[in-house]
């Protein structure tokens, strides 16, 4: 189990993560992490750190900020926003950009809205639809920017404009629709919460599936003969991540709880997160956004890495917004308008997505909304206005695209860019 | 596939059957003749440098063997059958490795994932494992010196991610693996490290192509080296016997030329340094 089973299989070559052999323990993943950092890896330091100065800002002003109750409703506004955000990761990922998640986020509200209000449809054949539409367009993207290599910032571009319009022409002459507050949408986005003692179990199954997977991960390395990180560390991470779990559940559970919308999404984040680094199709992913010719001369298959890309993306912007619609028990015409689209973009973005390609992960959108959404609920309760809000969001955005190019440069000077 | 036991340079005469073998390869774009009735044989164990000045069809040739363009005319043999190689995945599978110039690797992915990009092994999910012990095992064969096999390829030197590239190129175990200027853009410590790599390739049993500017290396590793001038033959040398001024004459298609020029200078201006100094030793008591 520790590192003295490791083999020497070449002397210069290190085994798990990049540690050297022999010092696989506790101090030596501590000792990599500071490395990384130093040479500009930074992935998501630099997004906790923020987090928790705005934290402590808001809540120095206001103290009822850090309170289970608004802690609970910041939870779920997170959601919608938040599973937009994964789509747009993935789209950054491959070094591409989706402008019009929030149009798209709109006419699936109002495709809800319509829906079942005077279609009188089931809500899950609306939300089918609304799902469909989100995937042909998706496929529409895709094709123009496969086909004809128009940039994916101006396809989309016109996309936000045309979804706009599409959205305007099913609400026809309604504007906005109430939906009805009995629909189940409507329920699981405003009243569903995971029962307290469910929450705890979920907490500890979370982390029984944490070292269930880095111990199976350490079998299989050492009977491939490599050096597999040692026992402790991986207790050692279990134990701080059972802790912060069940802290948060009981923190929050002291309220309302831990909201479905929420769980939603950061199962959403958990699956992505995987897909993106266990599969054939994640690496393909962020080859492509590292090196489009490498990608391509190792034979992967553009387009196809494109499409699912684009229509993953569409597909989540149209759930995000069917949950926003749930939120609100409403669509109207300003649904996915305004702040929805640079939300969902800048979260991704400030959770440490590079706009450059190839950088980034599935837990950078939960980030990234996290402190969105704290800094637009903060300043709610602090009675500022929108004004305010836009201002700050747009400081947050331009320095985390400045950490974003710092890193870079400073990648390049160690030779790692 | 297997590789063969190395064959030495010191006699490239005993000659092992030919791996791959181009007759009469005619290649055009248009109304240019890039290529025009090429002969071309590459054998197992044996480092054949490919020469010619700009244009001389260098790298069309390596476009015909790795699939790029078809050949208009003329016949590719692999191991003594007639092939067609009508795309990259072609080559691939015959077990023909191009490492370009570029290299082509994905600076965000560390060395594993970039050694095996495009043909993972998996098994509902990657196995990281499996590919990492491989990569190991390469890169052991190959004496290659890789800080680790996890850091993300960026973090790498020019020598290094050369390694890199190179090790990539021998994941489908091919039995031939064209350069295409690898030492290039590297210093001279990095060259050594590539020259070496080269003849670890060519003590694998691999048949290896060097396409190269310097000649210095084509004389520090090739066996044999074939001369391209303007899209044709010109001439197949032993670098066991033969000079760099003969090489270079049949590069650039004459004996009287910008080089010999040069060389004759230097030559004239040492002869008449000695000169002097000669007499100055007369001269002193």
């Amino acid at each position: 189990m520790s590192q003295s089973s490791a083999t020497k299989v070449a002397p210069l070559i290190n085994g798990a993560d990049g540690k050297p052999i022999g010092r696989a323990g506790v101090v030596a993943s501590v000792q990599g992490f500071i490395a990384r950092l130093r040479s500009g890896d930074i992935g998501s330091l630099p997004i906790v750190v923020g987090l928790v100065l705005i934290w402590g800002i808001i809540q120095g002003l206001n103290s009822s900020f850090l309170s289970s109750r608004n802690l609970v409703n910041l939870a779920t506004q997170c959601a919608a926003d938040g599973v937009i955000a994964v789509g747009v990761v993935l789209v950054l990922l491959v070094a591409q950009i989706d402008l019009s998640v929030g149009s798209m986020s709109g006419v699936a509200s109002a495709v809800l809205g319509i829906g079942l209000t005077s279609m009188g449809w089931p809500l899950p054949v609306a939300i089918a639809v609304a799902l469909f539409i989100g995937i042909a367009v998706g496929v529409v993207y895709a094709v123009i920017f496969v086909r004809f290599n128009v940039p994916s910032f101006v396809v989309t571009l016109a996309g936000l404009l045309a979804l706009l319009g599409l959205q305007l022409e099913i609400l026809g002459e309604h504007g906005s629709i109430n939906l009805p507050f009995k629909s189940a949408i409507v329920g699981f986005m405003q009243r569903m919460f995971v029962p307290d003692t469910l929450s705890y179990l979920l907490a500890a199954l979370a982390v029984a599936l944490f070292v269930s997977s880095r111990l199976a991960r350490a079998r299989r390395r050492r009977a491939a003969n490599l050096s597999s990180s040692s026992l402790t560390s991986v207790l050692v991470k279990a134990a701080l991540l059972l802790v912060a779990l069940e802290f948060g559940c009981w923190y929050l559970n002291r309220s309302r709880g831990v909201s479905l919308p929420f769980m939603l999404l950061v199962m959403l984040v958990m699956v992505v997160d995987v897909l993106l680094k266990r599969t054939k199709w994640g690496r393909a992913v962020y080859a492509v956004g590292g090196s489009v010719e490498a990608a391509r001369r190792a034979g992967i298959k553009l387009w196809p890495v494109y499409l699912s890309v684009f229509v993953l993306c569409s597909m989540l912007a149209s759930l995000g917004g069917l949950m926003s619609a749930g939120r609100l028990s409403a669509a109207s015409i300003s649904s996915g308008t305004g702040d929805t689209n640079l939300n969902a973009i800048a979260a991704a973005v400030i959770g440490g997505t590079s706009l450059f390609g190839g950088r980034g992960n599935a837990y950078s959108a939960l980030l990234g909304i996290v402190v969105i959404e704290s800094i637009a609920n903060g300043l709610t309760l602090l009675s500022l206005t929108s004004a305010v809000r836009f201002m700050i969001t747009g400081g947050v955005l331009m320095i985390a695209v400045i950490v974003d190019s710092t890193a870079r440069r400073s990648r390049a000077a160690h030779g790692a860019a | 596939m297997q590789p063969t036991s190395a064959t030495t340079s010191a006699q490239p005469e005993a000659q092992a059957p030919p791996v791959l073998a181009l007759r009469g390869v005619s290649k055009s774009f248009g109304a240019v003749n890039a290529l025009s009735n090429v002969e071309l044989t590459l054998r197992r164990g044996e480092v054949t440098a490919l020469l010619g000045d700009n244009g001389a069809g260098k790298s069309t040739l390596v476009k015909i063997l790795s699939g790029v363009h078809p050949a208009d005319e003329g016949v590719v043999e692999f191991d003594g059958r007639p092939v067609a190689i009508s795309n990259p995945t072609a080559a691939r599978d015959l077990g023909i490795a191009t490492v370009y110039q570029d290299l082509a690797l994905c600076d965000n992915l560390d060395v594993v994932a970039n050694l095996f990009l495009g043909r993972e092994q998996t098994r509902l999910f990657l196995s990281e494992e499996l590919m990492e012990e491989r990569a190991l095992e390469l890169l052991h064969q190959l004496s290659a010196k890789i800080p680790s096999v996890r850091t993300p390829v960026a973090g790498l030197s020019g020598g290094q991610r050369q390694t890199v590239a190179i090790a990539r190129s021998l994941v489908g175990e091919p039995s031939v693996v064209i350069l295409d200027e690898p030492t290039a853009a590297l210093g001279v410590a990095q060259t050594a490290e590539v020259l070496n790599l080269i003849e670890k390739l060519r003590d694998r049993g691999h048949a290896v192509m060097l396409i190269t500017h310097n000649m210095s290396d084509v004389h520090a590793v090739a066996d044999t080296a074939v001369v391209l001038r303007l899209g044709r033959n010109n001439g197949v040398f032993s670098l066991a016997d033969s000079t760099p001024e003969e090489l270079v004459a049949a590069i650039t298609g004459a004996t009287d030329n910008t080089v010999t020029r040069r060389a004759a200078r230097a030559a004239e201006r040492r002869a008449s340094a000695d000169d002097t100094r000669s007499r100055d030793e007369e001269a002193t008591p």
